[in-house]
């Protein structure tokens, strides 16, 4: 049989036919991939045989090139760039034919084929001359229309797969122009054109010196601009798509542009076609993004050549507005009951949000005469635009300027939960919750809720509650972010304690309610009752917590006797678990931090019984939620927590390995420092167990990064739980924290994260030294002398790195004392040989309180040190 | 091309996230804290808020504010504090036999009667807990930071000392210094922290009678050497207060948490009233006493640790009796139910008497029963101790001798 037959058959209706044909690619791929590949570019470029043949060819070859696993992806590039170079060769030969095949599929696939190679050989300087190859398709004489097209999309898809720095400019140029050319209107075939902008797009991050360059800068934008009024939807919205880049990316270049492209912009949204009117939109939402970052870099920093802010918002604003408060009136029926609808009155809303935050006052005066004239007319589509409108406008504009309108509306928006329209409920409830979240401040002296209209806004909360789904779920929100507001003042959220039962009630009885479709009014609903819970005044509302602590213990037995018939039962059930458990966290939180503590003693068994049957049922992961509140009960039982460990050992052991769910590993990993802290030295049993997963995590190089400076942190929480019994890790461990200290010195200085990056690091680092120090000290101090030297040049290192923010420098200090405490004379010459610490602690002295408390503790250490 | 589809009437936030990070920060917070408790004793014994009065409620002024609140909450609360501050107290063994070479390696000086008691002075406020945790008093005073009037240097660097609070004349004497400025003595021998003692109050203005911005009035005590002369005027000597025994420290003793035989504290009639021990009506019982700390398993132990087992109860009585594990127990026993076997007490019939008085926190020593027992038949006096000071110098004189030889 030759692969052609085999390639039919594997997509054959007969599944016998298809396993055999399967498992014969399959083989041939084992036994001799580099004629695999071969005959599979073969297949593809031949236009004798079938196109469903050299589709699937064409797709396999795809995969034996990339892989969204990047271990997979790994393999397959060493892979491919261990072949035979001849083979290699002449595969690409093939896929550079077949851009000019008759057959449009083939084609397609080809260019993707090529980018993938691409992708591995242009980074490695093989394969240069690929865009010279492609380029002469585009300017050989009369050059077929489906060549230029399928040479296009590869020219983009080469553009999406690498980065700007793997082309040369000389190569990007050529690009640019071959680009530019396809765009441009005398070339005939639309097929072209789409193909051209797609590519123009993907090319943008590639046009820098370009679009420094005054003159080839006005020529892009012409036929970028030209092309936004194509005659053809598809390629004017591709175009709005490029301008939409083009404002991120090259902000600073638009100036003399943007008149131009306000008109496409307004005309688009006026008259367009929805995709394109999206897109127009969308560039004045990117402005607005790029605007609010210049203002957010500004304010904390007053150098004045920080990049240039043209305020092109504000001086659009007087057409802006008008124009974006006219989308809001296109609202779909029912487009609140779907979250995949996309529309214009929709991102129109979203746009006017956007400006509020970035002009802020400007824009009241603007908005609400639409707001009045609207609000109480006849058609919904009116009211549900006003109260969009108004509660856009609440985040941006001063409290002074918004206070007295939201003051004099606020019973007017109550009144209008009652609307006979579920859309203008849903936007209505939205607007309340957004006035809660960002204008209620109990504290204030004039603040927008009161003890006199307190009352009948929780009326109007409990009765909206019960309204449909999507709408409850607004006022679930509501009722979070009015809880929020006593959280800075929490003895003031007494006011809140008469309306706790019913509150609780109402938030209980939404939560049941909602049926399967709509999972989110459930979750909203125990996500208010967490914020309740957290800002709950205690001691007065310890009985109901202590009620409703049992009841959610009620409700998560009750899961595991829910009917599990697919997977996706599994996963409700396991949603619903996570919601309950976070509930379980927040009050054994709460009450565990006040005299109620007896409360969560009593429930504990209970509590843990119920954690160790979620995990059961969740046998391939740990379940996250569940994890946390075990963190939460291990601080509230303290050492009481032992009796539970060696039931609780394994999850935890597998929550650790579980590196490709990096959070669960994280939040495993912040569980062991509560129950260092909670049993002490009666962690000693289970220490080996930790420690070995630990330093596996530590080596695995799949594990997301965030998660080892946690780690390290975590060696300083067991060291100081069991004391000296550290001894016997030390000779793992610290070879570990040497090894990252290290590798701190090799990260990259110019990239903002890894900064960041560097200081989580350091901190993990410094604070697992100074728990290991402390806790050795004593008897067995003398031990941490060999690694003493190493710790000092480090601390050093970091203390000369202006990267370092106040917590490593607090850290950093901290070690210092904790080196000179549990070392003490023996470190005497140490401290003489490396005198960095006499500046460092000089300068702390003049930095926060917290700082230089530590200082001048460590110092009185070292000094004690180098007297003795 | 991404389609744009941005975030619509959501809030910004999950509360999963919320979550996560409000249990980051409680994590690292603790962390913090359990670093601060490994590192110093101050913050817990400074915390106002962390404890009940010593004495009643006619001290309990104080009304707990949210800032309390909010700080009582990321420390340590009532019985924590006692159990710690347990830990970390240091406490001397009973004299059951004068330790060889106290002339050359021993400090000796006569203790004041009162209350012992650690004072933390920090950020302009100074605040004494007596041994089981509880405040004593809460006052300015002119230790380094110990009022609002005079703070030098950062208002947080404490000071920490162990004394004992006599009240006739309403003084603290220092018997010891663990802090001194945030300068830790901790790791420091006593011959130093005695001399630091003497040096550094006088840099203040401690020692001067009571007045505003100074409450109580600090006092050293005389530290001898325990030379014959040393003995005889620690143990004859006039002081400013009531004596309650000589104290006994070993020169080279760190500050060390718990009951240590390198401090020694030994009574007798001349220099102490309380040398045996009374019962609540201030008589002298016909038989020994002694207060037990009920086990887990019902054994009835001493505060040593480890702890030693004088004997158990069985769980009927403990039931009918509704004891708990912890429960700090008074029992009597007879003389001949005594036997001594290397040097170790054992008592084969302890008989209930009650519950101890309240402030208790914690169950005799062996070496106080033992000392009592000794107290009641062949007590270690006064001659003993000089015996033994004597045959020590021979000893050290005769090797003299031999190395000349």
């Amino acid at each position: 049989m030759n692969i052609t037959q085999i390639l039919l058959a594997a997509q054959s209706a007969d599944g016998n036919l298809r396993t055999v044909a399967e498992e014969n690619l399959k083989q041939f791929q084992e036994q001799n991939l580099p004629n695999f590949l071969l005959s599979l570019s073969v297949e593809l470029s031949d236009d004798e045989r079938p196109p469903e043949s050299r589709r699937l060819a064409g797709i396999i070859l795809k995969n034996s090139l990339d892989a969204k696993d990047s271990a997979k992806k790994e393999l397959l590039i060493q892979q491919w760039v261990c072949l035979d170079p001849s083979i290699k060769l002449k595969i690409k030969e093939s896929l550079l034919i077949t851009l000019g095949s008759s057959v449009h599929d083939a084609r397609r696939t080809s260019s993707q084929v090529i980018a993938k190679v691409a992708s591995i050989e242009i980074p490695r300087r093989e394969w240069q001359e690929l865009i010279a190859k492609l380029l002469s398709n585009m300017t050989q004489q009369g050059a077929p229309a489906p060549l230029k097209q399928a040479t296009l999309e590869a020219l983009g898809y080469v553009c999406e797969e690498i980065s700007p720095e793997h082309l040369e400019q000389d190569q990007v140029n050529s690009v640019l122009t071959a680009v530019v050319q396809g765009m441009n209107q005398t070339e005939l075939s639309p097929e072209v054109r789409i193909a051209a902008v797609k590519a123009l797009y993907n090319a943008l991050d590639f046009a820098e010196s370009n679009f420094a360059n005054e003159m080839e800068r006005n020529y892009i934008m012409k036929v970028v601009c030209d092309t936004a009024v194509s005659k053809e939807v598809e390629i004017r919205q591709a175009a709005f798509e490029c301008l939409v880049a083009i404002g991120s990316t090259y902000y600073v270049h638009l100036d003399p542009y943007m008149q131009t492209i306000f008109n496409l912009t307004a005309n688009a949204v006026k008259g367009d076609e929805e995709p394109v009117a999206l897109q127009a939109v969308e560039f004045w939402s990117t402005i607005c993004d790029e605007e609010i970052e210049l203002q957010e870099e500004y304010e904390g920093n007053d150098d004045a050549n920080s990049t240039v802010n043209y305020r092109f918002i504000e001086k659009a604003l007087p057409s802006l507005v008008p124009m974006l408060l006219e989308t809001l009136l296109k609202q779909e029926e029912d487009q609140d009951q779907d979250d995949n609808v996309w529309n214009i009155s929709m991102s129109g809303g979203t746009c006017l949000g956007l400006i509020a935050r970035t002009v802020g006052d400007a824009i009241v005066p603007l908005v609400m005469p639409f707001v009045e004239g609207n609000i109480t007319k006849p058609d919904w589509h009116c009211r549900e635009a006003a109260t969009f409108a108004f509660g856009s406008i609440l985040e941006g504009p001063s409290v002074e300027k918004l206070a007295p309108l939201v003051q004099a509306g606020l019973d007017f928006l109550l009144n209008t939960t009652k609307d006979p329209n579920s859309q203008v409920r849903d936007t209505t409830a939205w607007t309340l919750g957004r006035v809660f979240e960002l204008l209620h401040s109990p504290a204030s002296a004039n603040p927008i809720i009161t003890n006199a209209n307190l009352p009948r806004i929780m009326n109007v909360l409990l009765e909206s509650s019960k309204d449909v789904p999507n709408v409850a779920e607004k006022v679930c929100g509501a009722i979070y972010f009015l809880a929020q507001g006593y959280e800075d003042a929490e003895s003031m959220s007494s006011v809140l304690t008469p309306f706790l039962p019913n509150l609780i009630a109402a938030l209980l009885s939404a939560a049941d309610r909602a049926d399967t479709t709509h999972f989110r009014l459930r979750a909203s609903a125990y996500e208010a009752l967490n914020e309740i819970v957290r800002v709950s005044n205690i001691p007065e509302t310890s009985g109901i917590l202590g009620q409703l602590l049992q009841e959610i213990m009620r409700r998560l037995n009750l899961t595991f006797e829910l009917h599990i018939l697919s997977s996706g039962d599994k996963e409700k059930q396991s949603d619903l678990q996570a919601l309950l458990c976070g509930v379980l966290q927040v009050i054994i939180q709460k009450l565990s931090s006040s005299d109620a503590k007896s409360i969560i003693a009593q429930t504990a068994d209970q509590l843990m019984f119920l954690f160790l049957r979620v995990f059961a049922c969740h046998s391939s992961t740990v379940h996250e939620e569940a994890m946390l509140a075990i963190g939460a009960l291990a601080y509230a039982t303290g050492t009481d927590f032992v009796k539970y460990m060696p039931e609780f050992f394994k999850y935890l052991e597998a929550g650790l390995q579980n590196y490709e769910e990096y959070q669960v590993c994280s939040i495993s990993v912040g569980v062991v420092g509560d129950i260092c802290r909670a049993l002490e030295d009666k962690i000693l049993p289970f220490c080996d167990g930790i420690m070995t997963v630990l330093l596996k995590d530590l080596s695995n190089s799949m594990l997301n990064r965030s998660v080892k400076p946690p780690i390290f942190s975590c060696f300083g929480d067991i060291a100081l739980a069991i004391g000296e019994f550290f001894e016997k890790y030390l000779p793992y461990a610290m070879p570990m924290l040497q090894g990252a200290a290290e590798l701190l010195g090799v990260l990259d200085h110019n990239d903002e994260d890894m900064v960041d990056y560097g200081n989580q690091l350091r901190r993990g680092i410094f604070e697992a030294y100074s728990g290991i120090l402390q806790g050795i000290k004593g008897a067995k101090a003398q031990m941490m002398m060999p690694y003493a030297g190493h710790l000092l040049q480090f601390t050093e290192a970091v203390y000369k790195d202006q990267s370092r923010d106040d917590n490593v420098t607090k850290a950093a200090v901290a070690v210092l004392g904790d080196l000179a405490d549990t070392l003490g004379p023996s470190s005497k010459d140490l401290f003489k040989s490396n005198l960095f610490h006499v500046e460092f602690l000089r300068e702390c002295l003049d930095l926060d309180d917290e700082v230089k408390d530590t200082a001048s503790w460590a110092q009185g250490m070292i000094n004690h040190a180098l007297v003795s | 091309m991404a389609p744009p589809h941005r975030p619509y009437k959501r809030p910004a936030i999950s509360d999963q996230q919320r979550r996560r990070d409000l249990a980051l920060q409680a994590q690292s917070s603790r962390r913090a804290d359990a670093q601060a408790r490994a590192r110093s004793l101050a913050n817990s014994l400074l915390s106002p808020s962390s404890a009940e009065t010593a004495e009643g409620d006619s001290e309990r002024d104080h009304e707990p504010t949210v800032t309390d609140v909010a700080t009582a909450a990321s420390k340590l609360r009532g019985s924590d504090a006692r159990r710690w501050f347990a830990r970390h107290i240091m406490l001397p063994e009973w004299m059951a036999d004068a330790p060889p070479h106290l002339a050359s390696d021993w400090h000796v000086f006569a203790r004041p009667a009162g209350k012992r008691c650690l004072v933390v002075s920090c950020n302009g406020m100074t605040i004494s807990r007596v041994r089981n945790g509880s405040i004593l008093h809460r006052f300015p005073s002119a230790l380094p930071n110990g009022s609002k009037r005079d703070i030098s240097g950062p208002a947080s660097s404490y000071s920490i000392l162990d004394c004992i609070f006599h009240e006739p004349d309403e003084t603290y004497y220092i018997i010891d210094m663990i802090c001194w400025r945030g300068y830790s003595l901790y790791d420091c021998t006593a011959e130093f922290r005695f001399f630091w003692v003497n040096s550094k109050l006088m840099e203040t203005t401690a020692g001067d009678p009571p007045s505003t911005y100074h409450r109580y009035r600090f006092s050293v005590v005389p530290i001898y050497e325990c030379t014959l002369e040393g003995l005889e005027a620690a143990y004859s000597g006039s002081t400013p207060y009531m004596k309650d025994g000589l104290l006994f420290y070993n020169k080279h003793v760190h500050y060390q948490a718990g009951i240590t035989p390198l401090a020694l504290v030994w009574k007798d009639e001349a220099c102490s009233q309380y040398i045996i021990d009374t019962d609540s009506k201030g008589q002298v019982p016909s038989e020994q006493h002694v207060v037990l700390e009920l086990q887990e398993d019902g054994k009835l132990a001493t505060s040593d640790d480890p702890p030693v087992v004088f004997g158990s109860l069985d769980n009927e009585f403990i039931q009918k009796s509704n004891l708990r594990p912890g429960n700090l127990l008074r029992f009597a026993f007879r003389d001949e139910r005594v036997k001594l076997v290397d040097g170790k007490m054992e008592i084969s019939e302890l008989q209930f008497v009650g519950r101890p008085n309240r402030a208790r926190a914690f169950a005799d020593s062996h070496s106080k029963a033992l000392f009592q027992y000794a107290a009641r038949h062949a007590p270690l006096r006064i001659e003993d101790l000089v015996a033994s000071i004597q045959s020590n110098h021979m000893e050290v004189k005769s090797t003299d001798v031999e190395m000349q030889g």
